[in-house]
């Protein structure tokens, strides 16, 4: 019954699922096209939520990997994504012009780690120079990650659950509570961020689509990464891990370090977007710290499918661009409940895994017998 | 400090303790009969106060009060039939996740009801100033009613689940669904039952502390973390040490702020939570060895 | 993209009938109509579909219709930029209204900046229009002035120590930082500085810190309903000293939310909540009253303050165009120029060192009697 076309559709798709490299080029190949059309189509403006979405993409690729792969539940992520880009924004809109005399000052000044700027008003301030800046804060973040990994990963369940929430909403509150980081408002006058000379991460018309490729550009090596992972060894010890953490563990499994690695690597790629996307905004508020944007990112995993990243890719590329679109205007938490509530229903194991033919059989009246219904 | 001045700090512990106490019972029975955490819990107070309020225009407080446990009530009971009940052993992140979609839900609902405003019933007895005076300390005969609400739901509780065939039956299927199946028990509807007492107590607490605290559309995530929070201190499961770990909780909040900026309140019970689930992951008052058969 | 779709459809009947039929002004709001800041946001959303609706049964501005495009960001930052870049990449707004709050502002300044476009924030924070930045104007008071009328009400009744509460948020956080910079030169010393959370559902703790302190005077600065539960927690433990509240307390609900315990409350507002009661011979008084009959007769709830900034940012934009046409630059220019306007908040006398125009006398100070407000007597 099958033509030749339809045959090597199926080929293709099976190869697809196969080999990690052709779904990178496929996601490469779409990533470009969608730039294409919105040029095409002279609506270039929409790459700014597109490279917003693919910050907050990046955050929740690292917690389907905790998630999925590791069975480890998260809901503090936004703290990490918080700490990430609170530290870059702290160091870079310093200003320490006014200690110029200090010897450690001028010294880091002299090694180019402490760079001057202009601010709105034509004054001149000296801050920390955005990459030493991103180093020290993805460092932050990786610390802090290890120590609350340490003792919190011993815990299950909705223990972890609990104990996860209260870090999130230690960060928040803590942010939220320090004058020096803005309090309520929250830190803005941003400086842009020099990734290679001439590339900037920054807000603007002029650098969409550059800033475009550098947010998908992060997400697709965080993919190629997570990707590799979960077919390496480690990836097996996870999913070994997943089902029973016991038998992993008699199986020689170092099940405690095995589970604080990929906390620590999920926990450091929301503190790289974090970074980034405060260069982008030119800003970071407290809102970024928030329990809501936790139990989001933890939502959107369920809905991709946990464990699934292409679908927990797809899922939050979406939801993240029409929220940040106001698409929805205040009915933004309506819709995402909505779909949240209707996918774990549906498909609970993600929405790329919804089985229509199942699904329409479910809602259809019932035949009469099984046999008039073809398989 | 003067011994009055303490005593008012020791007053302020009880106020936030009650408050936080009241919601986080309400975890407990859904725990007790499925072993999964309600995150909608604290919507189910946010609709307690909110449809007594809406009543109270209407009949007497009592009456209002009744009603909206009633109401919640059916709600509780719709939740669960329409979300709940036919999942085929649902994982335990599945259902966070699917009661976290549902408080989204309940909340949005309840803000095109509503709108934004901030409602308050009545004080059940006195005024917004009136104070009942104890050895030179303050307290608010609305924080004696939350005390005893959450006493008399205890009271409640202990006998239902030890006591009552009913009760009994729920404690089975928490503990083991496919036996209590096997045995004859009709395992769905006292999945539902836990959802109904369970809104219905929510609701309960939501009225009762609607004076103190004010209702909003908004209220529920707050009121249901903190609940949360010591209903997990106290053990899961336990209602009793939920009581008390709220108390504790309140206590060290109130007295914190005597010695730290209260910008930090939070953060201070917060800590001291993660350092309890690290070093007694059972909780305060649940032992170890419940703790490991309840883990999946 | 229905708002695109719309704007080709009204080029394209611009086309056929050039005269008839205009293509709209596009004028954005950024304002926080859910999440924690809709104390502010709804009613200032509120008031502006109800003020463009007339608006354009009037004609518009400048002959053309207005078409407003409010966008909810939930008081988060990160919104507020992506629908400030949204509003003026692709919409190409005239004007941007809001946003709500303090942090949203600060966030989107640069922005308004670069793209020459004008922001009328419906913010407190001093530190909007301060440093001057071109484009951007704020309508409700300065919270410099608020701090200074309760300061100087304090001296005159012979109150020098008092206790400080703010709520967590940019509104809590503007007016403690005026306080203490203030109070030296009134000769008040701040005894107990805390700030509580914005959800905070009862202050007994704090209000006894502040008791244990022996404060004169509790001066508490808030949105959030928190505000009308420090004062039921202060009496109920038995503190009889006067309670000072910001503007934020302009709002009926929290006194009918506090009852018995907000008789007596002093605060400073705009005298938008007592329009019934002011003279006839104040200037404000038509503008006041008007508006409020308006908003209450339409929405069926109580006017606050906020609204009316709101009510005022339109203002100060319907004013620009009616001056300076439809150039952006001649608009701002105008904007900046404005005297004598009277609106919700006080009469704006605008100029390019000062981009609110409100002075002190903007404020009245108020009290809450038999549970309404009333102007206290002088």
């Amino acid at each position: 019954m099958t033509t030749p076309a339809a045959s090597a559709w199926s080929r293709a798709a099976a190869a697809l699922r196969r080999s990690a490299r052709l779904q990178l080029l496929a996601f490469a190949a779409v990533l470009v096209a969608a730039q294409l059309l919105t040029r095409a189509g002279g609506k270039e403006f929409l790459l700014t939520q597109l490279t917003m979405a693919g910050y907050y993409t990046l955050v929740v690729l690292g917690l389907s990997l905790l998630m999925g792969h590791a069975g480890q539940i998260s809901i503090g992520h936004a703290g990490f994504f918080a700490i990430g880009g609170y530290a870059s924004a702290f160091l870079t809109t310093l200003d320490l012009s006014a200690s110029r005399r200090l010897p450690v000052v001028a010294l880091l000044e002299r090694l180019h780690l402490l760079v001057a700027r202009k601010d709105l008003y034509g004054g001149e301030a000296l801050g920390v120079e955005p990459w030493a800046a991103f180093l020290v804060a993805v460092g932050l973040t990786a610390l802090v990650a290890v120590a609350i990994g340490v003792p919190v990963l011993r815990l299950k369940g909705h223990y972890l659950a609990m104990a996860t929430l209260a870090f999130g909403t230690i960060v928040g509150s803590v942010v939220v509570g320090t004058q020096r980081l803005g309090a309520a408002d929250g830190i803005s006058g941003v400086p842009p961020f020099e990734v290679l000379p001439g590339l900037r991460v920054m807000g603007g018309a002029a650098g969409r689509v550059a800033n475009y490729y550098v947010a998908w550009g992060l997400v697709a090596l965080a993919m190629l990464l997570l990707l590799n992972l979960i077919r390496s060894r480690t990836g097996r010890a996870l999913r070994a891990l997943h089902g029973a953490e016991e038998a992993a563990a008699a199986m020689g499994v170092d099940v405690a370090r095995l589970k604080l690695q990929v906390f620590v690597l999920s926990a450091m790629i929301a503190g790289v977007a974090g970074a980034f996307l405060t260069h982008f905004n030119g800003g970071i508020g407290p809102s970024e710290a928030s329990i809501l944007k936790s139990v989001r990112y933890v939502a959107i995993v369920a809905v991709g499918g946990m464990g699934s990243l292409w679908g927990t890719l797809a899922t939050s590329a979406v939801l993240s661009f029409l929220s940040l679109r106001g698409t929805f205007g205040s009915h933004d938490d309506a819709v995402f409940g909505v779909i949240l509530v209707a996918v774990m229903l549906l498909a609970p194991d993600g929405i790329l895994s919804a089985d229509l033919r199942a699904l329409w059989r479910r809602i259809a009246p019932a035949p009469r017998s099984r046999e008039e219904t073809p398989r | 400090m003067t011994s009055g001045l303490l005593l008012q700090y020791v007053v302020a512990g009880l106020t936030y303790g009650a408050i936080y106490a009241v919601v986080g019972i309400g975890f407990n029975i859904i725990y007790n009969a499925t072993g999964i955490i309600n995150f909608a819990q604290g919507e189910f107070a946010m609709l307690g106060g909110m449809i007594a309020w809406t009543l109270h225009h209407l009949v007497p407080l009592p009456l209002a009060v009744a009603g909206a446990v009633l109401g919640t009530m059916v709600v509780g009971a719709l939740v669960e039939m329409t979300f709940i009940r036919w999942l085929y052993k649902p994982s335990v992140l599945r259902m966070i996740v699917i009661t976290i979609g549902v408080s989204i839900l309940i909340r949005e609902a309840a803000l095109a009801a509503w709108g934004e405003s901030v409602r308050a019933l009545p004080y059940f007895t006195g005024s917004e100033v009136s104070a009942i005076e104890l050895l030179g300390a303050r307290i608010s005969p609305q924080v004696l009613w939350t005390l005893s609400t959450g006493a008399v739901i205890v009271g409640f509780l202990v006998v239902f689940f030890e006591y009552t065939r009913v009760g009994r039956e729920m404690r089975a299927c928490a503990q083991n669904r496919d036996a209590a199946a096997l045995c004859g028990l009709p395992v769905r509807n006292l999945v539902t039952l836990s959802f109904v007492l369970s809104a219905g107590i929510g609701a309960l607490a939501g009225c009762v502390v609607s004076p103190i605290t004010y209702t909003s559309y908004g209220v529920g995530a707050g009121l249901a973390i903190k609940g949360f929070t010591v209903a997990i201190l106290g053990g899961l499961g336990n209602s009793l040490a939920a009581v008390a770990a709220g108390l504790v909780v309140g206590l060290l909040e109130s007295f914190s702020v005597v010695f730290l900026p209260t910008a930090f309140k939070d953060t201070v019970s917060l800590t001291i939570l993660l350092a309890i689930l690290v070093l007694r992951p059972a909780g305060l008052f649940g032992s170890r060895e419940a703790a490991r058969l309840k883990a999946f | 993209m229905r708002h695109a779709l719309l704007a080709l459809a009204a080029a394209g009947l611009a086309a056929t009938f050039p005269a008839a039929a205009q293509e709209p002004i596009k004028v954005g709001a950024l304002l926080a109509v859910t999440g924690p800041a809709s104390f502010l946001g709804a009613p200032e959303a509120r008031t502006l579909e109800m003020l463009v609706e007339d608006l354009n049964a009037q004609g518009g501005l400048a002959g053309r219709k207005v078409q407003l495009i409010v966008k909810d960001t939930g008081a988060s930052p990160e919104k507020a930029v992506s629908f400030a870049r949204q509003l003026i990449e692709e919409e190409k707004v005239f004007a941007i209204l809001g946003p709500s709050t303090s942090g949203e502002t600060m966030a989107v300044k640069n922005l308004a900046e670069e793209a020459k476009t004008l922001l009328l924030s419906c913010a407190a924070a001093e530190v909007i229009v301060n440093p001057v930045a071109k484009w951007v104007f704020k309508t409700p008071q300065k919270d410099s002035q608020a701090a200074t009328k309760i300061f100087q009400h304090m001296k005159k009744n012979g109150i020098g120590l008092v206790g400080v509460l703010s709520s967590n948020t940019g509104f809590g956080k503007a007016g403690k930082e005026q306080l203490a910079k203030l109070a030296p030169e009134h000769g008040i010393q701040i005894l107990v500085d805390e700030v509580y959370d914005k959800a905070a559902t009862d202050l007994t703790a704090e209000v006894t810190k502040l008791k244990a302190a022996g404060v004169q005077a509790i001066v508490n600065w808030s949105i959030e309903p928190a505000q009308s539960i420090v004062i039921k927690n202060a009496r109920q433990i038995g503190m009889k000293i006067p309670i000072y509240q910001s503007h934020g307390f302009a709002n009926i609900q929290y006194v009918k939310a506090a009852g018995e315990a907000a008789e007596g409350v002093l605060f400073p507002a705009g005298r938008l909540v007592v329009a019934d009661v002011l003279p006839d011979s104040h200037p404000q008084k038509k503008v006041l009253v008007a508006y409020k009959k308006a908003y209450e007769a339409r929405f069926k709830e109580d006017v606050s303050t906020f609204g009316g900034h709101a009510y005022d940012a339109l203002l100060l934009l319907r004013k620009g165009v009616e001056q300076g046409g439809l150039d952006r630059e001649k608009v701002r220019a105008a904007v900046e120029n404005l005297k004598g306007v009277v609106g919700t908040a006080g009469i704006f006398n605008l100029s390019p060192t000062d981009h609110n125009g409100l002075d002190l006398d903007a404020f009245e100070m108020l009290t809450v009697k038999n549970g309404r407000f009333a102007v206290l007597g002088k």
